[in-house]
């Protein structure tokens, strides 16, 4: 399909969404990635039957404890679409990436590059 | 098992507020079983705490380490070339290991990440229910192997109160009643002569730390 994506992203590949860990979510941000997005399958979907219904579960309580440490909490998502949509993920892709820039610089690289 | 939850993320930043360098001490039994103090638990509450400080430009070095148990001795030792180096010790045992530690450091301040809830059982993933107080009289054998004290909301030994009502507690509904519980179980045993016998009060006034030490393992005293 050759589609565009932001160059921005790094993709990191997991056998299903189930495998998502809170650490994997928070230590990325935590070493100073602006976002983390997890990408599953559709609800209903999952050949492991309920993988990326907990890694919604997870992706909501990573959002939880990046509010209460001080940082936005919608700076880690949860997309979900089928393997056959390309365009969907690529759209998703950009997506992400105009939220994050409006967001801005995560706090904590932010406060690195002051100092 | 011992279920335990974790204390509020702001609770435990203004615990550590004055310290620097703080060792994470996980337990690798109940609450690693509950999803509330393990490994795990450590480097998420480590991390969130790391990203904390770093944002109010007061940085902390938070160091991580699991025990088997912080309510054995034995599993303590390895603690002790380590506390040194550390302002103080955060526990995320239950109250008895967070004491425990306390206890092997008195120099050091020891402080509480969880809440000590109580001793459950576990329904799913991360779904926990009470099913005892550890009361020291237990009445299970004549109850049908339901706790009248955990379940029932006023701890009755002999039968329910005026508040049952049709299966359900008159606090809430959803509530069962212990003792209709019990009636149900004990009928469907043939055993509802069980219920008759009468359980006399329990001691609950002027309680003090008991102690146990089981048959046969009483220290030797010296000849």
């Amino acid at each position: 399909m050759r589609l565009d994506y932001p160059s921005n992203i790094k993709i990191i590949r997991v056998p299903c969404t189930g495998k998502v860990d809170v650490m994997h979510l928070l230590g990325a941000i935590q070493k100073g990635a602006d976002g983390v997005y997890a990408v599953g399958c559709m609800e209903g979907a999952c050949h492991y039957n309920e993988g990326n219904l907990r890694a919604r579960e997870r992706v909501m309580h990573v959002q939880k404890l990046l509010e209460e440490v001080g940082i936005e909490g919608d700076r880690v998502r949860m997309y979900n679409l089928s393997s056959g949509e390309g365009p969907t993920f690529a759209a998703y892709a950009k997506e992400m990436t105009e939220h994050i820039k409006k967001l801005g610089p995560n706090p904590l690289s932010r406060r690195k590059k002051t100092k | 098992m011992i279920v335990a939850k974790r204390k509020p993320f702001n609770e435990i930043k203004s615990l550590l507020k004055d310290y620097k360098k703080v060792l994470n001490v996980g337990c690798g039994t109940c609450v690693a079983v509950c999803l509330a103090g393990g490994e795990k638990e450590v480097a998420i509450l480590n991390a969130e705490l790391d990203m904390a400080r770093k944002i109010e430009d007061n940085p902390v070095e938070m160091g991580a380490i699991t025990v088997e148990r912080q309510c054995d001795m034995e599993y303590l030792e390895v603690l002790d070339s380590m506390v040194n180096e550390y302002d103080a010790l955060l526990s995320m045992a239950c109250g008895a290991g967070i004491q425990f530690l306390a206890e092997r450091y008195p120099g050091k301040p020891v402080l509480p990440a969880v809440d000590t809830t109580f001793i459950g059982v576990n329904q799913a993933v991360g779904w926990y229910e009470e099913r005892c107080r550890s009361c020291s009289s237990c009445v299970l054998g004549l109850t049908g192997g339901i706790c009248p004290v955990t379940m029932c909301a006023k701890g009755l030994y002999n039968g329910p109160c005026g508040g049952t009502n049709n299966g359900s507690c008159e606090i809430d509904k959803n509530q069962p009643c212990a003792w209709y519980m019990i009636y149900e179980r004990l009928k469907g045993q043939n055993r509802l002569d069980c219920i008759m016998e009468i359980t006399p009060p329990p001691e609950w006034q002027n309680q003090i730390p008991r102690t146990v030490i089981q048959p046969g393992y009483k220290k030797p005293e010296k000849a």
